[in-house]
């Protein structure tokens, strides 16, 4: 059972802002969602390894060299706002 | 060769009257984008870009005549909006991406350049490929062709309502817990889902991981081997792209199928099951057993909890996901703000729509501290316990079939607000996904209502040849894949 302000809280992690009226309506939905997972608990899984990956391979590594060319402009011809190279974002620090 | 002509033939039968000259590709272009621009108020596709089309049209022609052609050259193809393209809008279905333009092809359209198809346009999807009814679009929902009335299916809702209205030859989609396979059923058209890592996923707007995979919406299996010809195969820009040689699948189509048996789960047959649908399934498996193949029954009992364990994995992998939209590198970012953080969570709550929300708070919920064990690492011990189902299951049988969905296509609206109704959907195809083995849906009939029903087939890992092959001989002996929605023909 959620509460909506667990929903508050999981919001502010997600960095979702929610209102009054959208933090009632999850709080209602995901609870139902809670009950739905928590059926799991019907089987044992006690020394089950995890699973993560479907072919249970590693990941691959590479010879590192370099692949990519530098393509920024082009990359951040597709920012909302950069200047001079860098994208910009409100001040962070004083 | 008209256009009438040409918007009722396979992807096989167009292939062929391109090789011959009989038609253009130019010709084939036009003909499916008039139908597209009509699009028969289905709003199956968020973008077309004409011209460039009848371009890449121009240049297959050019191709043909010199004598280079594959199959797959001047073959006009929608592409789900979630396989980024240079150039062209990519939004997911989404408003935070609705200006994303890519600056880079995803392998698969890579893939489907090099072979000279045509990109007929991007098909609407459910917002970042979460949905079951591709009514959570930022676009609006799409409408199913056999009754308007219905959701199409989703997330690949556009693709497959595009294919079965024959405003394509043949679409992508993607498949998480069932994206492609289901609407594929409610659409009455031919759904494949390949084994998890067979095609790339560079490129692909990523959902889940572990989960997402690309296939084809076609109208036949013939016509899906065809495009997994060209989609299958390494990437090393895919860390997850499994390297192992690509089947022959359309050159194993024919194969006999005689003495093969196909294992029917208990579980896939109980309650929740609509009447008709198990009835048409039932006839179907008969079908199968007239052309010498055994079933035997099999017991799958952790697949009951597959849509408890996705709910836990599928939302945890996406919240992960879903914070590289910040409005800083690209996408929507949000008119107005106060400081950084403020930022990103306008941008976010602006940007994403209810369901991609809900999402990302169950997935946020089950990763935070003091529930990690008892949500995540309890779904991932699930997980393998079903994908160990599966593997037993193959001790005695060579593919499942079952139903695809429990219900034919709902009414649009009817699940809105019910998510927990709406994710029941994928109760028979999540546990593919979760085991990352291939499967395909196949239309096996009507109900009463004259909606589509899909019959599944799920093979073992990299069993794509067989799963075709199989669909293929029913469809030799059945003519359910020829129908069409009235109007649409």
């Amino acid at each position: 059972m959620l509460t909506q302000s667990d929903v508050e809280r999981i919001a502010h992690l997600a960095r979702l802002e929610i209102d009054q009226g959208e933090s009632k309506v999850f709080s209602d939905s995901l609870s139902r969602i809670l009950a739905l997972i928590e059926e799991m608990n019907a089987v044992d899984t006690s020394g089950i390894e995890p699973m993560a990956h479907p072919q249970d391979v590693g990941l691959r590594l590479r010879e590192d060299e370099v692949t990519e060319t530098n393509r920024r402009a082009e990359l951040q011809g597709i920012a909302p706002a950069t200047e001079d190279g860098l994208y910009l974002v409100p001040r962070v620090v004083g | 060769m008209g256009p009438e002509a040409v918007i009722n033939k396979s992807l096989a039968e167009l292939s062929r009257a391109l090789q011959t000259e009989e038609t253009s590709s130019v010709d084939l272009t036009r003909a499916f984008l008039d139908r597209v621009d009509n699009g028969q108020g289905l709003n199956a596709f968020i973008t077309v870009d004409g011209d460039r089309a009848l371009e890449q049209a121009s240049a297959a022609d050019a191709r043909i005549a010199r004598g280079d052609a594959g199959p797959l050259t001047g073959i006009p193809l929608a592409h789900k909006d979630i396989f980024c393209t240079k150039g062209l809008l990519t939004t997911c279905g989404s408003k935070i991406l609705s200006n994303f333009i890519a600056p880079y092809n995803a392998t698969v359209i890579e893939r489907f350049n090099q072979a000279g198809a045509v990109i007929l346009g991007k098909t609407n999807m459910d917002e970042f490929a979460m949905g079951s009814s591709n009514e959570t679009s930022y676009f609006g929902a799409v409408e199913n062709p056999w009754d308007r009335a219905c959701v199409p299916g989703g997330s690949s809702g556009g693709s497959a309502a595009a294919v079965a209205a024959r405003l394509t030859p043949a679409a992508t989609g993607t498949d998480t817990g069932g994206s492609i396979r289901q609407p594929a059923a409610f659409c009455g058209i031919t759904g494949l889902k390949p084994s998890y890592g067979r095609v790339s996923r560079y490129g692909m707007v990523a959902f889940a991981s572990s989960l997402d995979q690309g296939g084809a919406l076609t109208h036949s299996a013939e016509d899906a081997a065809y495009l997994l010809s060209v989609m299958a195969g390494f990437d090393p820009r895919d860390s997850t792209s499994i390297d192992r040689p690509v089947d022959d699948y359309v050159g194993r189509l024919e194969q006999d199928i005689s003495g093969l048996t196909i294992g029917l789960p208990r579980q896939f047959f109980g309650e929740g099951l609509d009447p008709e649908v198990g009835q048409r399934v039932e006839a179907a498996i008969e079908e199968y057993k007239r052309l010498g193949v055994k079933a035997v029954d099999v017991d799958m009992p952790n697949c009951s909890l597959a849509v408890p364990c996705y709910y836990v994995l599928g939302p945890a992998e996406a919240s992960s996901n879903l914070a590289r939209y910040d409005g800083v590198r690209y996408g929507y970012r949000a008119p107005e703000y106060t400081d950084l953080i403020d930022m990103y969570k306008k941008t976010r709550s602006q940007g994403f729509g209810a369901e991609v929300k809900r999402r990302i708070l169950i997935g946020t919920y089950v990763l935070s501290a003091g529930y990690y064990d008892a949500y995540y690492l309890k779904a991932l011990k699930l997980r393998r316990l079903i994908a160990q189902e599966f593997q037993q299951a193959f001790q005695v049988c060579d593919l499942i079939v079952g139903p695809t969905t429990p219900t034919t296509a709902f009414k649009l609206g009817a699940k809105v607000d019910d998510p927990i109704a709406m994710y029941l959907n994928d109760i028979y195809t999540i546990p593919a996904n979760l085991s990352g083995l291939p499967g395909i849906s196949i239309p096996a009939g009507f109900d009463d209502a004259g909606h589509p029903i899909g019959l599944q087939l799920i093979g073992g890992y990299f069993a794509e040849a067989r799963l075709l092959n199989m669909a293929h001989h029913y469809q030799r002996v059945t003519d359910w894949h020829k129908q069409t929605p009235a109007g649409c023909a």
